[in-house]
């Protein structure tokens, strides 16, 4: 069967390499600091899509991301590596987004799509770490769900066979389609981009990118496939206030940088004592309890 | 992230040079492939736009993948399973991760699947490649075969054969038996016409074949029962799919282990004759062996900068007496020359593939239409300099490869001894390159002839006639000075004895390579002085007290001093 799949995918700042210069004074991320990259989990869930595609003839992959205009390097990304076509969601409307406002902007693009068989993102993102925007978008769209899914390993008769990566191990379990799954980082890495398609989309962009004195633009008459689709609020008839800051519960009070010395370590012996006061601490520093 | 182009700006420097705008208004044909193909250029600025994507993404796969795998592929090598050829486990990830990048059938027309890019688009794509690992450079570049195949093959084999290349087939050059390595003229492997299926058998043994067990063959065989010579060599074309071909026997070599040299059995095996029957040495054999000599000296220039990174990376690093070693002269004096021979080195080398370029291109224009008097006077023009350079580019790159894996071992110290570290493999891997495709000596004698007809030194003259920024004045009016000299030693070797010549050729033919390589990085330090003013600096140095030592030894050398030289 062919398979109408969705990735959801992030342009985050590349916190792997923190430098001195990581955070501003206020406590926000100094995105000129870190270079803007393909979230490294959505890009595993970006190969699993491709190998699907690859399996069922006739199936498309379409990227689905929410971001600033510049975020349309992610769909160019995937339209590099063998997606078919690719959304941005880009308004001031959704900006200052939690995990929830973020699943709702999403789980409603996906209404707007349609008939969708397979959401698949990375289990987390870089910046954020909550790993909770992919189980949300299955919840409002009350879908089936796979988290850290490792391996797509058969798709069959409306059904997903899924290897997950589990604490010691891993499991196989079957889900019906539709279904919304989350890729581990264990997962096979992402083929790298193809030249012909880096040709073909390198100028591909969505509107809101372009400052009109680009010296191809008369190409953007010429060949539709250069402009990306982009969303606002209104295109995918959201409820503004379930959108943006508005629809975001989480305040971010404060965001503190935090470098661990080795002076701060703490060496304990496996006895009864020692054992005692750690969970003690725990437990005051309500860590655990 | 690693990226093995965008970290060598040195690289996408030689994209700019004026001939590029000639050799990519040939090769598009006035850009006519934008209407049919999605991923033609749509001109010039398009097209080296995407040569740079292009060299983007095989800089980030040659820095994060092929280059991770090279210390595996290095340890396992391929083996011998039931008459076939098996590459080391990694190898297959870095033929899989080149294919699903689409960088195979790289030179050959969109119409075939190809990308048409220039050789030197090209060769950069080798280069960054052969840095990352050598050996399985061997691997990927041999798809340049196919440029041969599309050059002398009819019509319906390059439609049955260059759309697999395409798709990431791999290809090898049968040439070299037992008794043919340098002379090729003693080729025996046997093609005789079976009428009844209509097609050519081949038997015999072919040895040394790198990547022997390929999916499509160029074969060097004898077709003309009875001659001894190379007018009795045709050159077929060996599917593997037809079968009859067995590898018998693999290599152990002292280094490139992720490029497997093989022994290969032909009982039988059904062929195609590419081309017309006579032909094969004489004409095409030498075609492809010019296009292989060009892929060695670009495999060499990769070896040059990952010693030299290396040797930098450790210099920087290493402490002794108190100091980073880096800030001794005995060390920066070693890291300079290298630098200095790496930069110079590929100059040398895109200058030859664009020299290539603008013949091929031409000559392949001419199997569509006539040219015109100016284009066939264009195409014998650069035909004659890409033959007189391509073996100055071959020969001297690859003793550079050489010199600088030895002293990236040097800057290393006891520890480049060690097999942990990646020295000791770049300096094993070099070995071959002024080897194979012709060893140094031959290369010489490729070139010989250019440097007695005066080829070299009018081409020598012309690249004084450019200017050179103010402050290089100096430096360049030192090259004169060399110039003269060079003069005088060439007409002293056309003046020699026939054994004196040829003993004589080699300190000529490094003469010829030092001054020429001064010129052109002289050219490009008055262009991008950031990235080559102190190459310029040092490459001139040091190519002047070669120059020097070569003339003195020219000058003062008697015929009858050979009898001393004689070994016994």
């Amino acid at each position: 069967m062919s398979l109408n799949i969705v990735v959801l995918a992030k342009q985050v700042p590349d916190t792997r390499n923190v430098g001195k210069d990581a955070m501003k004074a206020d406590g926000t991320i100094n995105r000129a600091a870190l270079p803007a990259i393909f979230n490294p989990e959505d890009l595993n869930a970006l190969e699993q899509a491709l190998r699907l595609k690859e399996q069922h003839p006739g199936s498309t992959v379409g990227m689905l991301t929410m971001g600033l205009p510049s975020a349309g390097e992610i769909i160019r990304q995937g339209l590099y590596r063998g997606a078919d076509t690719g959304w941005l969601l880009t308004d001031r409307g959704f900006a200052g987004a939690d995990t929830l406002a973020t699943s709702y902007a999403l789980a409603t693009a996906i209404k707007k799509i349609g008939n969708v068989d397979i959401v698949i993102g990375g289990r987390q993102a870089i910046d954020g770490d909550t790993a909770q925007v992919g189980p949300q978008v299955a919840q409002k769209l009350g879908l089936n769900q796979v988290t850290y899914a490792e391996e797509i390993l058969k798709i069959e008769n409306g059904k997903a066979t899924i290897r997950r990566h589990i604490d010691g191990g891993v499991e196989t379990v079957e889900a019906p389609l539709p279904v919304v799954v989350t890729v581990n980082g264990s997962a096979a890495p992402c083929r790298p981009c193809n030249a012909k398609l880096v040709m073909k989309y390198k100028y591909a962009t969505c509107p809101m990118e372009r400052k009109g004195d680009e010296p191809w633009a008369d190409l953007y008459n010429e060949r539709p496939y250069l402009t990306l689709n982009q969303w606002s609020v209104a295109d995918i008839d959201a409820d503004p206030a379930q959108c943006g800051m508005s629809g975001s519960p989480t305040k971010v009070k404060n965001v503190v940088n935090i470098v661990f010395q080795a002076k701060e370590s703490k060496t304990l012996t496996g006895s009864d004592a020692d054992v005692e006061s750690l969970v003690q601490e725990l437990l005051n520093d309500k860590i655990i309890g | 992230m690693a990226n093995y182009y965008t970290d060598h700006p040195e690289i996408g420097f030689h994209l700019n040079h004026p001939l590029m705008k000639r050799i990519v208004d040939l090769k598009e044909r006035n850009y006519a492939d934008k209407e049919q193909y999605a991923d033609a250029p749509v001109n010039y600025e398009d097209a080296i736009e995407n040569y740079k994507r292009i060299l983007d993404i095989t800089g980030d796969i040659a820095a994060n993948i092929i280059a991770p795998n090279s210390e595996d592929v290095d340890l396992e090598g391929p083996h011998l399973e039931n008459g076939r050829m098996i590459y080391a486990s990694k190898t297959y990830e870095n033929l899989d991760v080149t294919r699903k990048a689409g960088l195979w059938g790289v030179s050959m027309p969109r119409r075939f699947g190809g990308l048409n890019l220039p050789n030197t688009t090209f060769s950069m794509l080798s280069e960054i490649i052969s840095a990352a690992d050598a050996g399985f450079q061997n691997v990927w570049s041999l798809q340049s075969c196919i440029d041969t195949l599309y050059e002398f093959g009819s019509e319906e084999q390059r439609a049955k054969y260059i759309p697999r290349i395409s798709q990431g087939e791999t290809m090898s050059m049968d040439l070299t038996e037992p008794d043919a390595g340098s002379d090729l003229q003693r080729v025996m492997l046997k093609a005789t016409f079976d009428e009844e299926n209509n097609c050519w058998r081949l038997n015999g043994v072919k040895r040394f074949i790198t990547n022997g067990d390929s999916d499509i063959h160029l074969v060097l065989a004898r077709s003309e029962e009875g001659t001894k010579d190379g007018r009795g060599l045709s050159m077929f074309i060996y599917d593997k799919r037809d079968g009859g071909v067995d590898v018998r026997h693999i290599e152990h070599k002292l280094g490139i282990h992720g490029s497997p040299t093989c022994e290969l059995t032909y009982k039988n095996a059904k062929a195609e004759l590419c081309g017309s029957t006579r032909l094969g040495l004489i004409k095409y054999v030498m075609a492809l062996m010019n296009g292989a000599r060009l892929g060695i000296a670009a495999q060499s220039v990769g070896v040059e900068q990952e010693a030299y990174n290396e040797a930098l990376a450790y210099a920087k690093e290493r402490a002794q007496f108190g100091k980073k070693i880096i800030t001794f002269p005995a060390v920066y004096d070693m890291l300079s020359r290298m630098k200095a021979k790496l930069d110079a080195g590929r100059s040398l080398l895109y200058m030859t593939s664009r020299y290539v370029d603008i013949y091929k291109a031409l000559e392949d224009i001419a199997r569509e239409r006539t040219l015109t008097p100016e284009e066939r006077q264009e195409m014998k023009k650069y035909s004659r300099i890409a033959d007189a350079f391509t073996p100055l580019a071959k020969g001297m790159n690859s003793e550079y490869a050489n010199q600088n894996a030895y002293d990236s071992i040097s800057v290393h110290g006891g520890s480049g001894f060690i097999m942990e570290y990646k020295c000791q493999r770049l300096f094993r891997d070099a070995r071959i390159f002024s080897i194979y495709e012709g060893t140094t000596q031959l290369q010489v004698v490729a070139a010989v002839r250019y440097i007695t007809n005066g080829a070299y030194l009018a081409h020598i003259k012309e690249m004084l006639q450019s200017e050179v920024a103010e402050d290089l004045k100096p430096l360049k009016a030192r090259i004169e000075k060399l110039v003269e000299l060079y003069e005088e030693a060439v007409a002293i070797l056309k003046g020699s004895d026939i054994d004196s010549h040829d003993f004589l050729a080699r300190r000529l033919y490094d003469m010829t390579g030092e001054i020429i390589m001064s010129l052109l990085i002289l050219d490009d330090a008055t262009k991008a002085p950031e990235l080559f003013a102190k190459s310029a600096q040092v490459y001139v140095q040091m190519a002047e007290a070669n120059v020097n030592g070569h003339y003195t030894y020219v000058k003062n050398f008697k015929a009858e001093d050979l009898e001393s030289f004689k070994a016994e």
